[in-house]
């Protein structure tokens, strides 16, 4: 608006100067609002990742700095060690046991919350309180809740005449009071993106299948069930992404072990190993090998998700076509 | 694509009325689905309640059989020694700067780029889009290593610029603005402010901001938190001059540790985003529910 101005005060060829001006405006200015994110992300995701698979070629330390050329051994020796093995086991078992329990009581929730329920948006405030705990702070409040002598949970289990579990310890229990800070983090959120889903689906698509004689259940599985599995793929995805990078609630887990996962490694998930081989023992060459390993796995599940996902929504579009088609008829 | 938040949109309105009651399928839900909505209501309240007893109360609560049902009068006493033992006041103001500026950045920088692919015609803009979208699924956490050098070579370790600086702005940031502003501006509007002759930041500022104004709020609140709750990163550039939640976790690894001490610092972090949640949780619910329809 001001340039304008002055330009309209100069009589010598206003116009094509001002029009000059414009044009490049038009041309130039989107690729200017975009740049900031392309700039950023050249700088802080994508270079360091390429220079990661630079820094997996060499015996590099952090105090000696760039070491020699070592090829792919990095590689090879994270491949043969049972250690990068056995975090692989922690992260995929913590993974599953939050993600696949998390995704049936999300889907549950939010078919309750789908119902006509007095109070609607007190409910739904309800399932989100964990989202606003920090993950630290839900790690050190279940460290506490899973203690092994006084915790809440082997309290109550002892009261019941149980023996005391060791949370702390033992592999697939302290699996499962990581996967369970997981879950109780992330079960209501998920809940919501899934009752989003299942409110878009139109209702007198319902209304027409009870009056063709579906029951609830045949509604849910029917009509429900395929509506919301493009929203269903979108949570599988984001949870794998999140789960497989775990590291928090791990690390934080039991503060008294100086190896982090647990004395011996019993919960060490492999960003936790990457970060114990990279910070703690100064492996950078190994850890960046451990860290392209796990990024070339989550890309590739990534891919599968992607793929099967495509074959499924495609079929359900198919399906849920012939329900309408019944439902008209 | 589905519009974001504002359902009174003419996409939804096209497909007819949303929610129609009767014939049987929309009655009112028998008691038992209460009970377990009540169920679930003590299942996400009480870990955070129970720490707050615990929090509130000397270390001897924790050895009881049966944790005490009423907070105990010890908080203050607890939050006292919680600031004693690490550099609390430091933490939170840390915290604060780095998720304000943090949060600031990403919503300008991602609604002026979601506008840009949303109403601007552009060469490569499908292209630029489409890598945008693509990059919400590459784990660029992973790339740790390099950028930890690269702060460590630039002597950025240990400064709050370390942490603010990669979460300037970022890829769902773009995506979630453009999806809101592609339905809510009117392609007319941009041209019709074009033609008046304002200029291509000017339309911005007068068309774009105003129209991008809700799902600025919600973005801004997202992006809020998870600055707020982000512990990897902080921890590995910045454990002497710490954020909240890095000095939280050392309240941990204190050589005694007292549980009550512990359980107050988890409580204190997280007052901050309990009271967000207060104050606007109705946004936050919907905020869930609006960025989850994406297809």
């Amino acid at each position: 608006m001001h340039v304008s101005t002055v330009e309209r005060s100069r009589p010598r060829q206003p116009l094509t100067r001002r029009q000059r001006l414009s044009r490049a405006d038009v041309r130039y200015s989107p690729y200017l609002y975009v740049a900031p994110f392309f700039v950023l992300f050249a700088l802080v995701g994508l270079f360091p990742l390429l220079y990661t698979f630079v820094v997996s070629l060499n015996d590099w330390n952090l105090l000696t700095g760039p070491g020699e050329w070592v090829g792919l051994a990095n590689f090879q020796r994270e491949l043969t060690d049972p250690l990068f093995w056995n975090s692989i086991f922690n992260t995929f078992s913590i993974f599953l046991l939050s993600s696949i329990p998390q995704l049936i009581a999300a889907v549950a929730i939010a078919a309750v919350l789908d119902t006509n329920l007095r109070a609607k948006s007190f409910w739904r405030l309800s399932i989100i309180v964990p989202y606003v705990v920090t993950p630290v702070a839900v790690a050190l409040i279940f460290s506490n809740v899973f203690g092994e002598k006084y915790g809440l949970v082997n309290n109550a289990l002892q009261y019941f005449g149980a023996d005391p579990i060791m949370w702390k310890t033992e592999t697939l229990p302290s699996h499962l009071a990581i996967a369970s800070m997981v879950n109780w983090r992330w079960t209501g959120y998920n809940a919501l993106i899934l009752l989003a889903a299942m409110q878009a689906v139109p209702r007198d698509l319902y209304e027409s299948a009870a009056i063709d004689g579906a029951g609830a259940v045949r509604r849910f599985r029917s009509i429900t069930i395929p509506s919301i599995r493009p929203t269903m793929i979108f949570v599988i995805i984001t949870a794998t992404i999140g789960g497989l990078q775990i590291f928090t609630e791990p690390k934080l887990f039991n503060a008294s072990s100086s190896v982090p996962g647990g004395p011996q490694r019993q919960y060490q998930t492999t960003v936790l190993y990457l970060w114990d081989l990279a910070f703690n023992r100064q492996q950078f060459g190994r850890a960046a090998a451990v860290a392209w390993i796990l990024f070339l796995l989550i890309v590739a599940i990534g891919l599968i998700n992607f793929q099967i996902s495509r074959t499924i929504s495609t079929s359900a579009t198919k399906k849920s076509r012939q329900t309408k088609r019944k439902a008209v008829a | 694509m589905t519009a974001i938040v504002d359902s009174s949109t003419p996409t939804r309105t096209v497909t007819g009325p949303r929610r129609t009651r009767g014939a049987g399928v929309e009655a009112r839900p028998a008691w038992f689905i209460y009970a377990l909505l009540g169920a679930l209501l003590v299942g996400s309240t009480y870990p955070l309640y129970w720490s707050f007893v615990m929090g509130s109360s000397d270390k001897s609560a924790l050895v009881e059989m049966f944790p005490p049902l009423l907070p105990g009068s010890q908080f203050w006493t607890n939050v006292l020694e919680v600031v004693d033992t690490v550099p609390f006041w430091m933490a939170l103001l840390n915290s604060v700067i780095v998720s304000s500026v943090v949060t600031i950045s990403v919503v300008f920088f991602s609604t002026l780029a979601g506008y840009a692919f949303a109403k601007l015609r552009f060469r490569g803009r499908e292209g630029l889009m489409v890598f945008v979208i693509a990059t919400l699924a590459v784990p660029t956490q992973l790339g740790i290593i390099p950028l930890f050098m690269l702060m460590k070579q630039f002597g950025w370790t240990g400064s709050l610029g370390a942490v603010i600086v990669p979460t300037l702005v970022t890829a769902f940031g773009v995506f979630f603005m453009r999806q809101y502003l592609i339905d809510v501006i009117p392609d007319e509007l941009v041209e019709a402010a074009r033609v008046d002759g304002a200029s291509m930041i000017r339309t911005f500022l007068n068309v774009g901001l105003p129209a991008a104004r809700p799902a600025m709020a919600i973005l801004g609140m997202f992006t809020f938190m998870t600055a707020w709750t982000d512990f990897l990163w902080p921890l590995l550039v910045v454990p002497q001059n710490p954020t909240l939640q890095v000095a939280l976790s050392q309240l941990q690894s204190a050589k005694y540790v007292d549980y009550s001490i512990v359980l107050a610092g988890a409580v204190l972090a997280t007052l901050p985003l309990l009271l967000v949640f207060v104050l606007v949780g109705k946004q936050l619910v919907s905020g869930i529910m609006a960025g989850a329809v994406k297809g």
